[in-house]
């Protein structure tokens, strides 16, 4: 008997006490499910897991997660699909702003804005995810897939994204960034690191886009000066989609058919990637070339370092202002390799590869193409160290592995 | 049984803590768990109607456009607490105290049909956002912390208009109340402020003096209190300037509305679109001086497509009159010369 009391004691105990123990929050889709997910994620507590049904969730609104340390998990990228077809609000499918979040195994279809951002959101890890506007390439679709910005510790590993009208993966204004093991396909550009430091790009596929892999910086914005990108072992071919974004944005002036594109960053590598097949050409060194206001920028890239990629096919439609000129001029493509000469020597790229390389000679940042005086880029004999690898927290890996 | 007691203990407390007996002064504050109901606070007599004669009723001089909803404003205080402020006038408040803002549309009868009423509570730890839906029959609201959207359909300028109105989720008020990933509120500022009973007013003077020297703000839509770029400028303080601050929910765009912009580029003027995606149009900036129809900030204000639309939230119809004043206030910027 007394026994049996303490059992019962024991046992209430335990169910009072239960709020505190991680949990998992299951939720299926069917009627409800955007009230149902979304509250969901803000009843999350510290360590929980909520956990999606295999199905599509129809939803009508953004969704948004602001509790550290939990999981959203899916059933697998084609299994577990948040569908926003009818979204009629928010500038994104899932907002992210709080830290230690992991996402991973769901699809995010078709949102109206961006499809998963996240906002000062550390140690954020991204894994098995689809984002993808399913008409294909559109300017109607939303401007980014992936998008993590203003975040320390960054992980994106194996997702797939297609259709964004601006980046399928974009980081901006973070530091400490890993994107790996993805592909991009049939986006403006493919994946873009913006205005972020320390940055590792490797084993991806970036394929179909109008642009592969950029790596930029942009003036008047909170975090400048970007610097320590390295962009290696990747496949970054046949991105020949004509470009689809509306004029106003930074990436309508990535010209169709662009393998790396840097502009106005400090200290790139590019080195171990298959690149080929694109039209205007492989890799593009260029400076930020509209007016800008803003004493603490620095529109030329620096210290572009090239080495040990295998290339194919490249330029034999370069599509830019002066382009196809110079390209009849070398006898009917444009260079796998180029650079707009801004800054004159003292910012020229050390290239090992094997291809043509070519300097466009410009005067300024601000030149027009067609005014290029273009002579060729000479193969360096030596290159400086390399940069570390980018190391990430344990827990952050633990997750992927 | 056994198993039961447990559950009554708890369910008996919270009875206790919210025998509210129409004033207010025994909210349950301290609880970990929102009451699911509004009139667990009793703010309210059974309706949006009558609310407690302890609360503190103000308008805005220039408010938030959400789709044309009215708005009523409450603040309610413990017994012997002050209000404080500090050097630019927004109000600092004791613990405990509520902010309570409701939302609804004419209705045919007269009065206000309320939709929802948001309630903002400082507690101990900071403040929590929490939206409560009325019932259909008035008497009562309940928590929604998930929001919800309602179907509206109310007359503005001889016509009816039909919107899908949007009750926001807790993390969507956390968004634009959010100064560094904390919520805060956003409309107490004093000069932005009018109380509606004289001795309201006097009483917050008399706990901050220096309140009396700061000049009321314009009004937005009423030419006597301001100038154009006066006016412009705090509508869109207002109804931008809680995220784009650098503290805010847009910091990341570079583009400061909430009155710390730092030159013409951080306010838009001339700014190249960063993030902006499709909303961008063809637009090559956020505001092009003289030409409102090539700048980003009114195509935005002008759509009602979720991934154009600012701002983001609260708004399913577009503002005719407050486009207006900023098409007005960017034709008469001089245009540049190239």
């Amino acid at each position: 008997m007394r026994m049996r009391e303490l059992l019962f004691v024991g046992a209430a105990f335990c169910a009072l006490i239960q709020p505190a123990l991680a949990k998992t929050i299951a939720v299926s889709p069917g009627e409800g499910a955007q009230e149902r997910l979304q509250e969901a994620l803000i009843a999350a507590e510290p360590g929980d897991v909520v956990e999606l049904s295999a199905g599509r969730f129809s939803l009508s609104d953004g969704l948004s997660l602001d509790v550290n340390n939990v999981t959203v998990k899916g059933q697998g990228g084609l299994e577990t699909i948040l569908d926003f077809s009818g979204q009629q609000g928010a500038g994104e499918g899932l907002l992210v702003t709080s830290d230690d979040v992991v996402l991973r195994d769901f699809a995010v279809e078709n949102s109206k804005g961006d499809g998963i951002k996240s906002k000062g959101a550390d140690r954020i890890v991204y894994h098995k995810l689809r984002v993808e506007w399913t008409g294909g390439p559109l300017a109607t679709n939303g401007a980014y897939g992936i998008y993590p910005v203003e975040s320390k510790d960054v992980l994106i590993d194996s997702v797939f994204v297609r259709g964004a009208s601006d980046a399928g993966i974009y980081v901006g204004q973070s530091r400490n960034i890993i994107v790996r093991h993805s592909t991009a396909v049939e986006n403006v550009a493919g994946i873009e690191i913006e205005n972020s430091f320390n940055a590792d790009v490797h084993d991806n596929i970036a394929t179909h886009n109008t642009g592969g892999v950029l790596v930029f910086d942009l003036p008047n914005l909170p975090q400048m000066g970007g610097h320590n990108v390295r962009i290696f072992d990747n496949i970054i071919v046949n991105n020949i989609t004509p470009n689809f974004a509306p004029k106003g944005n930074i990436v309508a002036n990535v010209p169709t058919g662009t393998g790396v594109m840097v502009m106005a960053n400090r200290r790139v590598e590019i080195f171990d990637n298959v690149i080929g097949e694109n039209g205007t050409t492989n890799i593009m060194i260029v400076g930020y070339l509209f007016p800008f206001q803003d004493t603490k920028y620095d529109p030329l890239p620096r210290e572009v370092s090239i080495w040990d990629n295998q290339h194919s096919r490249a330029g034999w439609d370069p599509k830019f202002r002066g382009g196809a000129e110079i390209a009849a001029a070398m006898g009917g493509s444009f260079p796998a390799i180029f650079w707009d000469g801004a800054g004159g020597s003292e910012y020229m790229p050390i290239i090992q590869d094997d291809v043509a390389a070519l300097s466009l000679g410009l005067k300024d940042v601000t030149a027009d193409t067609a005014t290029a005086q273009p002579a060729p880029l000479v193969r360096a004999t030596s290159r400086p160290a390399g940069l570390p690898a980018i190391v990430l927290p344990d827990a952050m890996e633990a997750v992927v592995r | 049984m056994r198993f039961v007691l447990p559950f009554v203990l708890t369910f008996a407390a919270a009875v206790a803590t919210s025998a509210a007996s129409g004033d207010p002064a025994g909210v349950p504050f301290a609880g970990a768990q929102s009451p699911p109901t509004l009139s667990a606070f009793g703010f309210f007599d059974g309706s949006a109607a009558r609310p407690s004669s302890r609360l503190i009723p103000y308008e805005l001089r220039t408010p938030l456009f959400s789709d044309y909803a009215a708005k009523q404003r409450f603040i309610y205080m413990p017994a012997g607490t002050h209000i404080s402020a500090d050097a630019d006038g927004k109000l600092i408040f004791p613990v405990g105290t509520a902010l309570i803002k409701s939302f609804g549309y004419p209705a045919q009868s007269g009065g206000l049909n309320v939709i929802e009423t948001r309630i903002l509570l400082h507690q101990a730890q900071g403040w929590v956002a929490l939206p409560y839906v009325w019932r259909a029959n008035g008497e009562d609201a309940d928590l929604r912390v998930g929001g919800t959207r309602v179907p509206v359909t109310f007359a503005h300028g001889g016509n009816d208009v039909s919107v899908n109105y949007s009750v926001p989720n807790k993390n969507q008020c956390k968004q634009c109340h959010s100064a560094a990933g904390n919520i805060m509120p956003i409309g107490p500022v004093w000069q932005n402020m009018e109380f509606l009973r004289p001795a309201d007013a006097q009483a917050i003077i008399k706990g901050a003096p220096s309140l009396t020297k700061l000049p009321p703000y314009p009004k937005w839509n009423d030419k006597r209190t301001g100038s154009l770029d006066d006016r412009a400028r705090q509508y869109l303080k207002v109804n931008c300037g809680h995220c784009h601050a650098a503290n805010g929910s847009a910091s990341n765009s570079g583009l400061f509305l909430d009155g710390s912009a730092n030159g013409a580029a951080a306010l838009g003027i001339g700014k190249r679109p960063v993030a902006a995606g499709r909303a961008s149009g063809d637009l090559d900036f956020i505001i092009a001086p003289g030409q409102p129809d090539q700048s980003i900030l009114i195509k935005r204000m002008e759509s009602t497509d979720p991934g154009i639309a600012m701002p983001e939230l609260g708004r399913s119809t577009v503002h005719k009159e407050g486009v207006e004043l900023l098409r007005e206030w960017i034709a008469a910027m001089p245009s540049r010369t190239h």
